[in-house]
């Protein structure tokens, strides 16, 4: 700064210290953008790019156990290995049922258990949004909390209530409801059970934030012109209410298809899920190339209902 | 403008609640039982406590669990702030797509992909697996979700501070932690929480990334679940929801003192002007 008197007054305006300025604007800004793009380039994108290769590479007896199908040291020998690219891996995933039964079933399980959170979260969401003010954000708080405690525990707890000595036969077996068991532990009724559960926090909060901003002089306008309830609810807050309805439906749907842990604790043998699969897969039969053939595989049928979504909430957000 | 309850919501609220609670609170319930059996009750006890005290492998895991959170946890509130400020910040530079990409896709991945490919990463980089490889796996899942959450707050955040800041001579850095960071840090401390509980639960990323040595609560937990639902892993579940309860409902008592601070000072602000 001392410099500063010595700049003629006809010189443009402190050049010396804008470009220092913009040096140092020039280094934050690299580090900023650089650090976080660095870490998830070498961290989320290099590993995808090492599990589609090893998905086209072929099995072998070894440690690491599948042979590599290129690798960079010399050109030759990286024609030679482009040549054991194989597809081998997905011929064999459309060959073997399994395979096509878990993704099926998968997509299944998860549709029908989103369409159950749906069918019990609206009507909480619903009287969370029009619940008194000073309620409000305690019940939002109630329902966020055990979003925060971990899934493991929270599907856990439900073995010592579904199992066939469990809790909940012992309550409707004293009550005389029933006299054998119900057999739920195991089943896909204790999957759909443990999904809901978990996921019901996520359905209900985006239908929440939709119902609590709608207007609710409209319902009160269409009661005054006569409109019954039940009408007025699907002809005006339903429809209003649909971004968070599709926006729940998603954070439902896509975790849940590749589920791991609630089919494995839950369910039975005879449960198929694709995230089970690709487990036993890997850990079990050891076949790297098959599980990450079937991870791709599962991320392209996950893109779909993505792409689907982001259609649907884009038509609405321009109707709307 | 009139809300009024109806019977229909209450019970719905009612029914929704009480379905989110009850497990849980029959599960904390059966921790204090006398008896190994764990739907019979046989009295109260705190045996199961105890027992868990002298489990040596147990509180390894936990250790081990903690550690990885906390690590895990700060870098990843740094990284996802970083990441946030570059998506609501910086708009031209090359493969800002690719990068918002990356920055979304860990959130909606399925657990059991993120965990194959970062193991595979590892073995390719013929890395020993242990504890530094889960907490860089959880530190690349969880900085993700801080980046959410801190841009949800940056958006809304007023950029002519920044800009006069700036204009005045202020460095960049200089101006991030004077000006930006006392606005944005209940979303940055939001998402430290998130990175950490995030890290204390997983269990499917870890399993695939851990190695001999660093065995986490999580494995540890689903390890016994297998063989047997048993009161002592109902003792460990509860005293991980009652440390995760506490924190969360401090974090929301504190967020609403704030609140009501900060409406006090803009009353009196109002009626001195």
């Amino acid at each position: 700064m001392a410099v500063e008197p010595l700049i003629p007054a006809d010189a443009p305006p402190q050049p010396a210290r804008d470009k220092l300025r913009s040096r140092g604007a020039r280094l934050y800004r690299s580090l900023v953008v650089g650090v976080p793009f660095v870490w998830l380039l070498v961290f989320f994108l290099a590993p995808f790019l090492i599990v589609f290769k090893i998905s086209l590479s072929q099995i072998a007896l070894a440690q690491p156990p599948y042979v590599p199908s290129f690798s960079l040291e010399n050109l030759s020998t990286f024609w030679n290995n482009l040549q054991q690219f194989t597809v081998d891996n997905y011929v064999w995933l459309t060959s073997d049922p399994l395979y096509i039964n878990s993704y099926l079933s998968s997509l299944q399980i998860a549709g029908i258990a989103t369409a159950i959170t749906l069918l019990i979260g609206y009507p909480l969401a619903y009287g969370i949004a029009r619940a008194p003010g000073g309620l409000r954000p305690v019940l939002i708080l109630l329902t966020i909390l055990p979003f925060w405690t971990s899934f493991l525990i929270r599907v856990y707890a439900w073995i010592g209530i579904l199992k066939t000595d469990g809790l909940l036969n012992q309550f409707l077996m004293w009550l005389g409801v029933i006299s054998d068991p119900l057999v739920i532990m195991n089943t896909n009724v204790a999957v759909y059970i443990g999904i809901v559960y978990s996921y019901l926090p996520f359905m209900v909060l985006p239908i929440y934030a939709s119902l609590e901003r709608m207007d609710y002089r409209l319902i009160e306008a269409a009661n005054d012109l006569g409109c019954p309830p039940v009408k007025a609810f699907w002809t005006i807050t339903f429809p209003l209410s649909r971004p968070g309805v599709l926006a729940g439906i998603m954070l439902v749907f896509i975790p849940a298809v590749g589920e791991f842990v609630i089919p494995d604790l839950l369910g039975g043998s005879r449960t198929l899920m694709i995230g089970r699969t690709l487990w036993n897969e890997f850990f079990s039969n050891r076949d790297w190339p098959v599980s990450s053939a079937v991870a791709i595989l599962l991320l392209i049928v996950l893109v779909l209902p993505i792409v689907w979504f982001q259609r649907a909430q884009a038509k609405t957000t321009g109707n709307g | 403008m009139t809300r009024n309850w109806s019977p229909f919501n209450i019970v719905s609220v009612v029914f929704g609640f009480a379905f989110l609670y009850l497990p849980i609170l029959l599960l904390v319930i059966y921790s204090f039982n006398a008896s190994r059996l764990v739907t019979v009750w046989a009295g109260f006890s705190t045996v199961w406590y105890r027992e868990l005290w002298n489990d040596q492998a147990l509180l390894d895991a936990a250790w081990v669990t903690l550690r990885v959170a906390l690590l895990s946890a700060s870098v990843a509130t740094i990284l996802g702030t970083l990441a946030a400020t570059t998506l609501v910040r910086f708009f031209d530079f090359r493969g800002r797509l690719l990068f918002a990409g990356m920055v979304y896709a860990p959130l909606v991945m399925p657990e059991v992909i993120t965990g194959l490919s970062l193991l595979l990463l590892f073995v390719a980089m013929d890395f020993d697996r242990g504890f530094w490889t889960v907490t860089i796996a959880h530190i690349t899942f969880s900085m993700c979700f801080v980046a959410v959450v801190v841009q949800s707050r940056l958006i809304s955040f007023d950029r002519s501070l920044e800009e006069a800041a700036q204009d005045l001579g202020c460095p960049p850095w200089k101006t991030f932690f004077l000006i930006t960071m006392p606005v944005i840090w209940p979303a940055v401390a939001a998402g430290w929480m998130l990175a950490f509980t995030l890290s204390l639960d997983d269990l499917v990323i870890a399993s695939f990334t851990s190695g001999p040595g660093a065995t986490t609560l999580p494995m540890k937990i689903y390890s016994q679940v297998r063989l047997g639902v048993t009161p002592k892993i109902n003792a460990v579940c509860t005293l991980l929801i009652a440390v995760v309860s506490v924190g969360v409902i401090l974090a929301a008592i504190v967020n609403k003192r704030r609140e009501v601070q900060k409406a006090r000072d803009a009353h009196l602000a109002a009626t001195a002007g």
